[in-house]
């Protein structure tokens, strides 16, 4: 027959599992243990509230600009429950409580949002790579760290996170491409929140999902609530085993919503409406996992409560640190530091003549 | 010591570092059963196989930022743009995050990687083939850049390329590629990156090049010898990132004028740097104006006229005779 319809490798599938009232599809519901459920709901909170603090500090100008996570709890952090400690994370920029959960101190957070290279100093022990602010540049290295993962026969798996506006740029779209041709162990977690700083969704793509751009090329794809966390945390497993058992990349679009900013520096008012807003804001990922967790008998309005005073605290003491941090010498000379494995001789000069200009400055205030 | 091309010279690189290191990885379009389009990779898939030489879908931002997560992992790929032409695809990974992951990580993370492209004029190609655009790189910190001129030194440069600790743009001069042959010896050779060279002694008059124009500034440099009896000294840079100047200003001390010759255009080209460097280490030694013999400041012509538009030899020599008279 010249005219037929071609039958692809994959199908397009849409995953959720507890909708916003609650209610849970029974059919599909996770067998996650008890333990488990309690830590996802205790690092929604303290993705909320620090989240919150941030923006407070903000605004009080503590802390320069930074991309708010608020309505994107589950979808991370869904995402990164299932990894391990071995695996990497390969974060955009609105993937804190993401990172948070993955060991990153959260004063460090507040120290390079605040203005210092020192807050990006990652721990020997953390397979996290920096955030990446270009926007879908990073995917890339997460196909080279799958590359060498294969080429070395590990077990372990990487998880890169971007956005809608992210599906846009091409080097999204050469990521997706290379990891399908290289079979690499690659979770490609496209956190759809709905806005690319003022444009929508529909204006990123004429595409009816963001999902389906993995049958392009060859790799499975899925569309989940991205505010719904069992979905999440089902579709990321699926697609870390698929990956940790030799079968691949995955493409997760995790329906989600930005009720927040940008970043700081924007005025969503001059976009969208708080209509839009409010209808985001019934299917908050926090509220609807909080009734799932009380008709399991699991969580009580008490507990909840303690587990809010718990994490305040928790937000506070972080916060302590960091001020503390910064009132002590935070030299600028560490500027030259990891400009190369050893300096070079211009880098020496230029080092040293900043270093002369700071002692003269200081000199001159002591005396003037 | 066998005579070896340009390209066999890389080429032998590559394979012993292959050969002792198992992290080294070649990849890039066609590099693999094709063996590059200049060759430089021939014969590498066979001897180390698929996973070691891979044949890249065709993507410039993709082969670049693909080997970034590769050598954040321990990796020390070997990536070839087929041409510098088509490598500014890659320059966005290359200054975004290949420059800056030991700084933004605090040391936590490194991108030991080279990235290869054979670049410049003189070969008869399309458009797009013949530039010679390698202040992008070298203006960019936390990356290195490196420019070849011989069999010899490409072969000992590419090695010690591989071996360094961050991330390096190793710029082959295509128009040399052929050219010549040269003695290189089977044993390890490495050379230093961040050193030139003395290509040619001599006391009148100092050139500093690199890359391609080695050699036609090596030409004019015995022409002015026996037509006009003019001994000029001429410094091979091989790395322009980081620069050594150490040489340079103390040859410029030593004769007093000073020619600076590259294909690429003039403007804000590596002679802006290297004038730059003379007038503040050298200042009260010159007895002229340092002169630039460089492309012009427009796309380099299609092949019929791109001879015209590269130094050759006459605009080098006239060049330094005019630096002599003032």
């Amino acid at each position: 027959m010249p005219r037929q319809e071609i039958d692809l490798p994959h199908r397009l599938e849409y995953l959720s599992i507890l909708d916003e009232n609650g209610q849970v599809d029974t059919s599909l519901e996770p067998d996650i243990p008890a333990e488990l459920l309690l830590k996802l709901h205790r690092a929604m909170v303290l993705g909320r509230r620090f989240d919150e603090r941030m923006l407070t500090l903000q605004r009080q100008g503590r802390i320069g600009t930074f991309a708010p996570i608020k309505g994107q709890e589950a979808s991370q952090i869904g995402a990164v429950a299932v990894l391990s400690s071995q695996d990497w994370l390969v974060p955009a920029f609105r993937e804190t409580a993401a990172e948070i959960w993955r060991g990153k101190p959260m004063e460090n957070v507040l120290l390079l949002f605040s203005g210092y290279n020192e807050g990006g100093q990652i721990d020997d022990a953390l397979r996290n790579l920096p955030i990446a602010i270009p926007v879908g540049s990073q995917p890339l290295h997460a196909v080279g760290l799958g590359y060498g993962i294969k080429y070395h026969k590990k077990q372990e798996v990487v998880m890169t996170f971007f956005g809608d506006g992210a599906t846009s740029e091409g080097d999204v779209h050469e990521a997706l491409n290379f990891a399908g041709v290289f079979q690499v162990p690659v979770i490609f977690v496209c956190q759809n929140n709905h806005w690319a700083i003022s444009i929508p969704r529909g204006k990123q793509t004429r595409a009816k999902t963001l999902a389906q751009k993995a049958l392009g090329y060859g790799i499975p794809g899925m569309a989940v609530d991205g505010n719904d966390i069992l979905a999440m945390v089902a579709a990321a497993k699926e697609a870390v085993e698929r990956a940790r058992s030799g079968g691949g990349p995955t493409f997760i679009e995790a329906i989600t919503y930005r009720m927040s900013v940008h970043t700081t520096a924007d005025d969503p008012k001059r976009y969208r409406t708080d209509e839009e807003v409010q209808e985001w804001v019934k299917r908050d990922p926090i509220v609807r996992f909080e009734t799932y967790l009380g008709s399991k008998g699991l969580l009580t309005e008490e507990a909840a409560k303690a587990v809010d005073e718990e994490v305040r605290a928790e937000v506070k003491a972080a916060e302590e640190r960091w001020a503390k941090r910064i009132e002590g010498p935070l030299d600028p000379i560490t500027m030259f530091d990891g400009a190369f494995a050893e300096l070079p001789p211009h880098l020496v000069s230029q080092r040293e003549e900043l270093k002369r200009e700071l002692e003269a400055q200081k000199r001159e205030a002591h005396h003037g | 010591m066998a005579k070896m091309t340009m390209v066999q010279a890389l080429n032998l690189a590559l394979r012993q570092e292959m050969a002792k290191d198992e992290r080294v990885i070649v990849l890039g379009e066609d590099v693999g059963l094709d063996g590059g389009v200049f060759r430089v990779t021939e014969g590498l898939i066979q001897e180390f196989g698929e996973e070691r030489v891979i044949d890249t879908p065709l993507a410039e931002s993709g082969i670049a930022g693909m080997s970034i997560g590769m050598a954040v992992y321990g990796l020390r790929p070997v990536c070839e743009m087929q041409f510098s032409g088509f490598s500014y695809y890659a320059l966005h990974q290359m200054e975004a995050h290949a420059a800056r992951l030991r700084w933004r990580s605090g040391g936590r993370f490194s991108v030991p990687m080279v990235l290869r492209c054979p670049y410049g004029g003189g070969v008869r190609a399309l458009e797009h083939h013949s530039e010679s655009r390698e202040i992008y790189w070298a203006h960019t910190p936390g990356l290195k850049m490196v420019i070849p001129s011989t069999p010899r030194n490409a072969r000992a440069l590419l090695v010690s390329a591989i071996r360094d600790p961050d991330p390096v743009v190793f710029y082959e001069p295509k128009a040399s590629y052929r050219a010549f042959r040269e003695e290189v010896p089977e044993e390890e050779e490495t050379f230093p990156l961040g050193t030139s060279v003395v290509a040619r002694e001599g006391k009148d008059v100092t050139i500093i090049t690199y890359g391609a124009m080695l050699r036609p500034t090596l030409e004019a440099a015995e022409q002015l010898k026996e037509k006009d009896g003019i001994e000029a000294e001429v410094i091979d840079l091989l790395t322009l990132m980081p620069l050594d100047d150490a040489l340079f200003t103390a040859s410029a001390r030593k004769t007093g004028r000073v020619v600076v010759v590259h294909e690429a255009p003039r403007t804000y080209g590596a002679g802006a740097e290297l004038v730059a460097r003379l007038v503040e280490k050298s200042f009260l030694y010159l007895e002229a104006p340092v002169k630039r013999v460089t492309g012009f400041d427009i796309v380099i012509p299609l092949y019929q006229r791109e001879m015209e538009y590269l130094p050759g030899v006459f605009r080098i020599a006239e060049a330094v005779r005019e630096t002599l008279r003032f």
